[in-house]
Order: C-alpha cells, then sequence, then structure tokens
C-alpha cells in the first residue's frame, strides 16, 4: 500500500484549482473556470476510484481485517514536551468510502453548473469557491487526528460561508450565510472544549493513539478521564457530548439545524454539494471516526446520539410535509435521513455481527448521497425552468422535462425505500439494527419512513402532476446536456448503488459482515412506504383545491358514490388536518420561533446587556479614575476580606 | 568591558543612533524633502530589524539591574518588527506632516524605554523604562494638531497614566519596603502570600492592566484609540501591549510565583470581564478605530486567558499570540490608516460597497479581521486555540467555556463588518485609493505572516524553545 503521493493528490488539486481561479480567474479564465474546475475535479474523482480499489482489493486488508494505515504522517507542531501536533493522512474503509463519494459528487456538480450557473458574472469566483469547498472536505476525511480534522472542519465552514452568501446581492442569501456560519460556529465551540478535555487526558491528539488509549480497560489514562467528572457526568462523556455537538451543529441535528433551511439560499448545485452529500454528513463521519471510544467506554454518551438522531428523523420528516418550497422540503428531508444515519450509530455495538449499525449508517450515507444530490440538482433544473422555488407555480412538468422527471422518480423511490433501489438496501439494515437493539428507536424509524415516502411523493406529484403544465414555460429547453448528463449518471447509482457490497469493506472492527436482513422483516417497511406513496397519489396527483371540491361534493351528494367521498374525506382529514395542522404546523411553528428564537432571544440579550452599559463609557477622565480605583478597591475586597 | 557594553545593549544603542541621525537632520541646515526622508527612515529601521537577528549576546550589565536572554532578543525584534511596519503604513499620513521627524523621535524614545523596561532587572530600572515609554505616547496621540478630539486623546491618556504610575508607585514602594530590595532576584523569594503581599500584587496588577486594557481599567483607551492618528493607535495597540505584556509575565512568572493561587485567580476574574465587556462594546461601535480598539481590549482578555497556563507553554502561546496579534492587527490599521489619511472616513457605515472600489484593501481588511475573529486557515485561529490550549492545562473549563463563547459572539461583529465591506450596497462608496508601496509592502508582510504564520510550524516552536527560566 502507501502511495502518499497520489492520495495527497486528491485534496492537493482542488487546492490548486482554488488557488488559480481565485487569483487569476476573473482575468484569464472568465470563460474557461468551469471546464478546468470540472478537468481537476474529474482527475481527483479518478484518485479516488483508483484508492479505493487498491484498498478494498489489494491491499487494505490483512487478517481479513481492514486496517487503519497510516500513509503519512508528519509532525507539524511540537506544542509542549507531551502533546505533538501532527499532520497526516489517515486511510480506513470509511475515508477510502467517503473520498469517493466527496469527489464523485462534487465532479458531477461541477458538471451540471456548467449549464447552471452559466452567464453568472463571476463564474470563476464560484467554481474557486467549489474547489476549496471540495479541498476543505476532503481533508476533513483524511485527516489523521483531531486538531486536523477541526482545522479542515472550520475550513468547510468557511467555504460553505463563501458559496452560501455568493448571491449577496440577495440579503436573505447574507442573512442565510451569515446564520449558518454562527450557529455552526456555535456548534464547534463544544467541538473545540471536547476536543481539548479528550487532548488534556489523553496526551494526544492522533486519532489511532487516542483511541487505543480511550478504549483499553485498564488504560491509566481511561481511568483518569472516567474518575473525572464534572456536574455528575464523567469527563468522558462530556467530552464525546461536546464533540457529538459539533457533529450535530454540521449535520443539521435537532436543535441545532436552525441553519439548514435558510442554507438554501444559495446556489442550487452548492446545495447538492453541500447540503446533500458531503458537508451535512461530517457530523456522521466524525462519530463514525471517533465510534470506538463511543461504543466501548462510553454507552451512555452513545444513548444522546441515538435519541438526538432519531427525534431529528421523526421531527425533520414532519415538518417536511408542511413545506411548499422544494429546496426546504429536500433540507428537511436531508435532516431526517441524517437522522437516519446518526441513530444508526447509536444503536450500533462495536464488533461482530452487533456492528450492523454502524455499517448501516456508512451505508445510508453513501446511497444518500447520490439520490439526495440527484433529487437537488434535479430542483435545480426544475427551478431554471420555472424561476420559482414554490410548488404553486409548478405542476404537470413531466412533460416538458421528461428526463429530469424520470431521475427525480427514482430518487424519490429511493428515498422512499423501495426496492430495489438503493435507499431500500441502506434503509433496511438500519431498521434492522435499531430492531434488534431498541424497539422504540425502530418504531419512530418504521413511522418515519412512511412519512418520508409521502412528503417526497407529495413533492414529487406537486412538481411533476398536479396540474397543466404552465404553457410559458415550455419556450425553455430541459437545461443543457451537461446538466442532464449528472442527472442521468446519478440516477443509475441511485438505482444500483444499493448493491454495493458494502457490508464486505466497512464496518465499525475492520471485519465483514455477513448478516442477511430476512426478506419478512422488509415487507413492513415496504408496506408503509408503499402507504405513503398511495397516500400522497390519492391527494396530489391532480390538483384538488380542498374547499372547490367539496363544494362540488356536497352539490352532488346524492348523485355521488357515498362511500368514496368519505374516503377521500378521510384521507383530507387524516393528512391535511392532522398531519399538516395538528402536528406539523406546530412542529414547523416550534422550529421557527422557538429553536430558531433561542439564537435571536441570545443576539437579543447581547445587544441589550451592551446598550445597558454603554454609559460606562462616559468620556470623563475623572469617572475613569473612578472606575479604576474601583477596580482595584474591588479586588481588595474580593482577595482581602472574601478569599479563604 | 566596553565591547560587552556595546553588545549586550546592542539594541538599545541603535535606537539611540537613529534618533540622533534623525536630530542632527533635524538641527542641520539641508532640507529634506518628506518623501525622501521617509524613504531614509524606513531604510534605517529596516536597518535596525535586521540587526537585531544577528549577534546578540546575552548578559547583565549595572550588578543585575538589565538583563538580557535571547528571549528578550526575540521580543526585542518582535517589537522592532511592529516599529517597521507602522512606520511604513504611517507615511500616507506622514507624507504631508510637517512635523515628521519629532513624531519618529518620539516613537523611537518609546521603544527604547519599552526596551529597557523589557531588560529590567531591578523595579527602578523598569519604572524608568515604563515612564519613558509612556510620556512620548501622550505627545504622539496629539499628532493631528489640528484636530481637537487629538488633543483631547492625549489629555486623558496622560491624566490617566498618571494616575495609574501612582498607584504602581504606591505598589512597587510598599514592595520594596516588605522586601528590601529593588532587584527581582531577591524581591522572589522574599514575597510569600499574605494580606499586605496581596495588597501589593493588587496594585501592581492594576498599574498593569492599565497599560494592556483590561477591564476596569481600560475606559481611556477606546477614547484615546479614536482620537490618536491612526498609525499612533496602531502603536498603543501592538506594540505598547505587547511590549508591557512580556514584562508582565516575567513579574508574574518570576517575582511574584509564590502567589500563583492568588494571581490565577485575579487574572481568571478580570479576564473574563475584560473578554464580555469588550465584547459588548465592540458590538455597538460605529467607528472603526473604536471598533478595533474594544477588539483589542477582547483580544487581551484571551491573552490572559493563556497567560494564566503553566509558564512555558503560557509565554510560548501568548508570545506566538502577540506575533500573528501583530500581523493582523497592523493589517486592519494599515488599511484603515490609508482611507483616513486620504478621504477622511473612519466608519463602519463608509465602508459599505468597499469591495466594489477597493478590492486589494477589502481582501486585506477582511483576512485581517478574520484572524482577529480566530477563523481558520488564518494564524488568528492557531493563536487563539494555543491560548486556549495553555490555558486548559489548569483544568478551568468554565474559564474556557466562556472564552470560547464569547468568540462566537466576537465571530458576529467582525462578520459585521466583512458583510459592510463585500455585501452591502452603497451610492457613494469610498472611490478608488492609490495605495503608496511603501504601505503597500506592510500590508504584503502583514498578510502573508496572517495567513503564513498558522502554517510554519517553526514560528511556534521557535519562540517555544525560548521560554526557559
Amino acid at each position: 500500500m502507501s502511495h502518499p503521493i497520489y492520495i495527497a493528490l486528491i485534496p492537493l488539486i482542488p487546492l490548486a484549482c482554488f488557488f488559480i481561479l481565485g487569483l487569476f480567474g476573473r482575468k484569464y479564465f472568465s470563460g474557461s473556470a468551469g471546464v478546468i474546475g470540472t478537468l481537476s475535479l474529474l482527475a481527483s474523482t479518478l484518485l479516488s476510484l483508483i484508492t479505493a480499489y487498491e484498498y478494498f482489493f489489494v491491499s487494505g486488508k490483512s487478517n481479513g481485517v481492514f486496517q487503519k494505515i497510516s500513509v503519512f504522517k508528519y509532525t507539524w507542531l511540537q506544542f509542549s514536551p507531551s502533546l505533538s501536533i501532527d499532520m497526516g493522512i489517515l486511510i480506513d474503509p470509511i475515508t477510502v468510502m467517503m473520498l469517493v463519494v466527496v469527489t464523485f459528487v462534487s465532479l458531477m456538480v461541477h458538471l451540471f453548473s456548467l449549464g447552471y450557473m452559466k452567464g453568472e458574472p463571476r463564474f470563476a469566483t464560484y467554481y474557486g469557491f467549489l474547489s476549496l469547498f471540495t479541498f476543505s472536505m476532503l481533508g476533513l476525511v483524511l485527516s489523521s487526528n483531531i486538531f486536523q480534522i477541526y482545522l479542515f472542519w472550520e475550513l468547510v465552514g468557511v467555504s460553505s460561508f463563501l458559496l452560501i452568501g455568493f448571491y449577496f446581492e440577495k440579503p436573505s442569501a447574507v442573512a442565510a450565510s451569515k446564520k449558518a456560519f454562527i450557529v455552526t460556529r456555535f456548534a464547534d465551540l463544544g467541538f473545540l472544549i471536547g476536543i481539548l478535555v479528550l487532548s488534556f487526558y489523553s496526551h494526544t491528539l492522533d486519532f489511532g493513539i487516542l483511541i487505543e488509549r480511550l478504549t483499553n480497560t485498564g488504560s491509566p489514562y481511561l481511568i483518569a478521564i472516567n474518575s473525572a467528572s464534572f456536574l455528575g457526568v464523567s469527563a468522558l462523556t462530556w467530552a464525546l457530548l461536546l464533540v457529538f455537538m459539533g457533529g450535530a451543529g454540521k449535520s443539521a441535528m435537532f436543535p441545532l439545524h436552525i441553519w439548514l433551511p435558510d442554507a438554501m439560499e444559495g446556489p442550487t448545485p452548492v446545495s447538492a454539494l453541500i447540503h446533500a452529500a458531503t458537508m451535512v454528513v461530517a457530523g456522521v463521519f466524525l462519530v463514525a471516526r471517533l465510534f470506538p471510544v463511543f461504543a466501548l467506554s462510553d454507552p451512555e454518551a452513545l444513548q444522546v446520539v441515538t435519541y438526538t438522531g432519531a427525534f431529528s428523523a421523526f421531527f425533520a420528516a414532519i415538518i417536511a410535509c408542511t413545506q411548499t418550497d422544494i429546496k426546504r422540503v429536500l433540507a428537511y428531508s436531508t435532516m431526517s435521513q441524517i437522522g437516519y444515519m446518526m441513530f444508526a450509530l447509536g444503536v450500533s455495538k462495536y464488533s461482530g455481527e452487533d456492528g450492523l449499525g454502524y455499517m448501516g449508517s456508512m451505508f445510508h450515507l453513501f446511497t444518500h448521497a447520490f439520490f439526495k444530490s440527484l433529487l437537488f440538482l434535479g430542483a435545480g433544473s426544475v427551478i431554471h425552468m420555472v424561476h420559482s422555488n414554490e410548488m404553486k407555480d409548478m405542476g404537470g412538468l413531466r412533460k416538458l422535462m421528461p428526463i429530469t422527471h424520470i431521475c427525480f422518480l427514482i430518487a424519490c423511490l429511493a428515498i422512499a425505500g423501495i426496492p430495489p433501489f438503493s435507499g431500500f438496501f441502506s434503509k433496511e439494515e438500519i431498521l434492522m439494527a435499531a430492531f434488534e437493539s431498541n424497539r422504540l428507536v425502530y418504531g419512530i424509524a418504521l413511522f418515519t419512513s412512511g412519512l418520508t415516502a409521502f412528503y417526497m411523493f407529495r413533492l414529487y406529484y406537486s412538481i411533476f402532476w398536479s396540474k397543466p403544465a404552465d404553457t410559458h414555460h415550455a419556450h425553455h429547453g430541459e437545461g443543457t446536456w451537461t446538466m442532464k448528463i449528472p442527472l442521468m449518471i446519478l440516477a443509475v447509482l441511485a438505482l444500483f448503488a444499493g448493491f454495493t457490497p458494502i457490508a464486505n469493506w466497512i464496518s465499525a472492527d475492520g471485519a465483514p459482515i455477513h448478516s442477511k436482513v430476512p426478506i419478512t422483516f422488509s415487507i413492513l417497511p415496504v408496506a408503509l412506504a408503499l402507504g405513503g406513496i398511495l397516500f400522497a397519489t390519492r391527494l396530489f396527483i391532480t390538483a384538488n383545491e380542498l374547499p372547490g371540491r367539496i363544494a362540488t361534493q356536497l352539490g352532488g351528494i346524492y348523485k355521488s358514490a357515498l362511500h368514496k367521498f368519505y374516503i377521500d374525506e378521510l384521507y383530507l382529514f387524516v393528512t391535511k388536518k392532522i398531519l399538516f395542522n395538528l402536528i406539523g404546523r406546530p412542529a414547523a411553528w416550534f422550529d421557527k420561533n422557538i429553536v430558531d428564537g433561542f439564537m435571536n432571544l441570545l443576539a437579543k440579550i447581547t445587544g441589550y446587556l451592551s446598550d445597558m452599559i454603554k454609559g460606562y463609557q462616559s468620556g470623563k477622565v475623572q469617572d475613569y479614575a473612578l472606575y479604576f480605583f474601583g477596580g482595584v478597591a474591588g479586588l481588595v475586597i474580593a482577595f482581602i476580606y472574601l478569599w479563604k | 568591558m566596553l565591547n560587552e557594553y556595546l553588545q549586550v545593549l546592542k539594541s538599545e544603542w541603535l535606537i539611540l543612533a537613529i534618533i540622533f541621525i534623525l536630530l542632527f537632520i533635524k538641527v542641520g541646515s539641508k532640507e529634506w524633502k518628506n518623501e525622501s526622508l521617509l524613504y531614509f527612515i524606513n531604510f534605517l529601521l529596516l536597518i535596525n530589524l535586521i540587526a537585531g537577528f544577528i549577534n546578540n549576546l546575552p548578559g547583565s550589565l549595572f550588578n543585575g539591574m538589565y538583563l538580557s536572554n535571547d528571549l528578550i532578543f526575540l521580543q526585542k525584534n518582535i517589537l522592532n518588527l511592529g516599529v517597521y511596519l507602522i512606520s511604513l503604513i504611517a507615511y500616507p499620513w506622514l507624507k504631508e506632516h510637517k512635523h515628521l521627524l519629532e513624531f519618529y523621535i518620539l516613537m523611537l524614545s518609546t521603544l527604547l524605554g519599552m526596551f529597557f523596561m523589557i531588560s529590567s532587572g531591578n523595579l527602578l530600572i523598569f519604572y524608568l523604562g515604563l515612564e519613558l515609554s509612556t510620556i512620548p505616547l501622550a505627545a504622539l496621540a496629539n499628532f493631528d494638531l489640528e484636530k481637537r478630539k487629538s488633543s483631547e486623546a492625549a489629555m486623558k491618556l496622560i491624566i490617566s497614566s498618571a494616575f495609574s504610575s501612582a498607584i504602581l508607585l504606591f505598589g512597587i514602594s510598599l514592595l520594596y519596603g516588605v522586601t528590601g530590595s529593588l532587584f527581582f532576584y531577591e524581591i522572589a523569594p522574599a514575597i510569600h502570600s499574605n494580606t499586605l503581599n496581596t495588597l501589593i500584587f493588587i496594585l501592581i496588577l492594576a498599574g498593569f492592566s492599565f497599560k494592556i486594557s483590561v477591564v476596569p481599567f481600560h475606559l481611556w483607551t477606546a477614547d484615546v484609540y479614536e482620537g490618536a492618528p491612526v498609525p499612533v493607535t496602531a502603536y498603543l495597540s501592538v506594540i505598547s501591549k505587547s511590549a508591557i505584556l512580556f514584562i508582565f509575565m516575567t513579574v508574574l512568572y518570576s517575582v511574584f510565583r509564590n502567589m500563583e493561587t492568588q494571581w490565577y485567580f485575579m487574572i481568571f476574574l478580570l479576564s473574563v470581564f475584560t473578554i464580555l465587556i469588550g465584547n459588548l462594546f465592540a458590538i455597538r461601535q460605529n467607528n472603526l478605530k473604536r471598533f478595533l480598539a474594544f477588539s483589542s481590549i477582547a483580544q487581551v482578555g484571551f491573552i490572559l486567558l493563556g497567560l494564566s497556563g503553566s509558564s512555558k507553554i503560557g509565554m510560548a502561546s501568548v508570545i506566538y499570540f502577540l506575533v500573528i496579534y501583530l500581523f493582523s492587527n497592523l493589517a486592519a490599521f494599515g488599511v484603515v490608516g490609508l482611507v483616513s489619511a486620504t478621504t477622511g472616513k473612519e466608519s463602519i457605515e463608509d465602508f459599505k460597497g468597499f469591495y466594489k472600489t477597493n478590492p486589494f484593501l477589502s481582501w486585506v481588511l477582511a483576512i485581517a479581521l478574520f484572524s482577529l475573529a480566530g477563523v481558520p486557515p488564518t494564524a488568528g485561529f492557531f493563536g487563539k486555540f494555543f491560548l486556549i490550549m495553555a490555558g486548559a492545562e489548569r483544568g478551568n473549563y468554565v474559564w474556557i467555556i466562556f472564552a470560547a463563547l464569547n468568540m462566537i459572539i466576537s465571530f458576529y461583529y467582525y462578520l459585521r463588518i466583512v458583510k459592510a465591506i463585500f455585501m452591502d450596497q452603497n451610492n457613494s462608496p469610498i472611490p478608488a485609493i492609490k495605495t503608496p508601496p511603501l504601505p503597500k509592502l506592510a500590508m504584503v508582510i502583514c498578510l502573508i505572516g496572517t495567513i503564513s504564520v498558522g502554517f510554519l510550524s517553526w514560528v511556534y516552536e521557535y519562540i517555544f524553545s525560548f521560554c526557559n527560566f
């Protein structure tokens, strides 16, 4: 193994591309920036695929177990005699998988943007930012120690800030990018403190050594970190929860998800890249990276991960049912799917067949990347066509955009978990893992998967069916071939990615997992998903104006078939009244006003405090001297009279 | 013997030589053009900066009243670098100024005072250096002679300084009374934690806190920073603060080492207030100089956090942070100074839409602000991270959490300015400004420093290797 050079090249090529486009793009490459970016990403993608082949089929395994291989390690800085900060490249199954996912989806987005962003005056800048983002994300997954991952973690935040705020003429985009940045920074604060606690007790930042020191029973480091406690919770639990807080912020877990829906203000291909396949799964990746510590040393922290994930999955699915902006539906659906990945990690054990959840989580990450970026890119095509994000402006587009329509349908079937589409396979693993270890979570997951099918098909029908197409859209084409090709490639993957033998490759302990989900187990989830789809079909396949419809039916009440009327009423009652008004609306309201409001409240309090104390800066020197003396007196009182 | 005096005191001699050269020019009959004079002085300062790295001889003079070692030479080099950069930044402002020579003579005198101060091994020399580094500063603050605010700044500075000096002197005299000595090495073992010594420490701490703008001794800062000319503000916030912090560390770690538990908690308390108040005030500022004043107050709170760590790591991370702070802050002041000197605009409102007209300056300012905020990959992130790491050695997580939380608040206001520059619309933005070569050089140096110091691990290791006691 170990070809450090070409593995290092995977992130370095986009970095070089960023510098070239960033420095000279405007002058020399304003037209060709897209091609340059796409080609360089193509190179990275090929290298990733070679790396994956090399790792999974040639050299990654020894004694039947996939190894964590430190390809390259360099002591970057000796912080103190006992603590050094390294920079390095760590290769293990999840890293390799992420490399492929990130480069591939990024490549698709690069390609798609060639058409989508055409005519944009800052075309080169856009591609520069995309390259920067890709570099940061690749650096993140390759990081060999927790400091390095934090560094790239922040860099990912900065570059996504730049991308979300790309349309800086739009005030809402500016506000959204600021919000995303500040909320995730707030979460990262937890991550940072978590890192400090971990490094303080384990005297290392390196993942390999850290995991070893904190999982071996009897290791003095583990004893020390377990015996220290704060507010009755051990330092290890604190550290892991704080690290998880960072992960939850990036991965939009409740209640740190508030930035995600707003971040939809960015260009749609950017959402496909950042909010579907890469940045938002960074939190899942982080937990997976530290999974041995979670699973072996601190099951309590893992419980928190489980319930946060399960709740987010459910909560987001409910809100997704009520949204009318198609990108927001997708945003909440992403949050929901990431919730799946999180709780799958949470219910997993470290070794053997019990590690099914870990594998399922990574599998779902893998398949989700394809079908969700496909959904976003498809939504991008639709928005490109109708120039609106609102469902009410769409409908009947299936004739006008046949390719997008088919691709979108495939993605919807995949996310709904209908066999043989890819989402089915990964979701089954997750449900199985939940079923075996936590029935409550399993129940939530099952119900959520029905909801998922429902809201996805609500989306699908509202875009492509529902009412006849608006004729003035027709003069547009469906978009350039550079936009259609990525859709088709991703659709193929959304169809077939489920057949990837991930179970042979990825598991917490590196050994292959041989569990088969029995066919009988799949019946219930698939039936629920089909039920969700049927519900949605019934409601949304044609435009049904609720008041109008009821009025006509009331008018012809004796003529119309009575049972049909009642069934329709029942459908409408259950979905519109209960699901929307009784659960969905309040949930959305809670989300918008309480959770989101907390952040605003924080800002308000800060502003208020700042306003309150302004009087102390009076501009009079005599006052200054008085406060000076007050400071001395205060210290004297505190440390001479009150001390001891 | 003479040779020793020449070599150990090298940095001081060099500064003195430059001051004399400038004096001769002043009294000489030849009329210099401002521009050529500025090039000449910057050249001298560059030589001074380079000479600082060559042939350093550690030693102690005047029976231990004056000390020099590798660490101190390093600190002086940092100050030299800062002065050189400030001199470059000052170019657009001094180009038209009538009293250019006096400006340099006064500034270099304060630098000389700082050199003596950080080399001091005796309270007398320390106090002498401190006053030499303060009094001319008041004159410098008044250097926008026709501006009322500038004079007001000078008055406020000198009166507040006098007040703090009095308190400091009171502490020093008590210290002498208790220990019977003025030498640091004799005082240190004689100090034990008792009530009187605590009082002494509080008095001395207040004196230092005043100079580095620790809340509640900070109130002069904003007014003086706002009123003084930009290069002087930069000088106050970077050079003067660094110099005091250097000697403050020596005083804490060696002179008052027996009172570590007390000073640790005092610094904890002061740091919390400093970070909080600095941030809260920074949020509401509309004048960029005033904004930078409060942001630098908050920065000092973080420095105190690093300072509280165990001595070696604490010291290394503080010096490292100061280097980064120097680059980032001077980059910001460079832009603000240039804009202020050419257009007279200093408020954040005026900077709306700045990017449209001045992309280069906008990037410099934005990167500097990101670094001050501690956003990776800028060096400021590494600096803050190391400060927090050093502070974490003590296991005081309340402090760490508080500091980290305030980092988030600070993002908000730094971003506000970046937003104004890049994103806000403005019908009459600041017109395109031509950057003269000297300030441009300073900005490029600062920019390179701001971006690269974080990644060049040897900078930290180099500093760390000198932090010995």
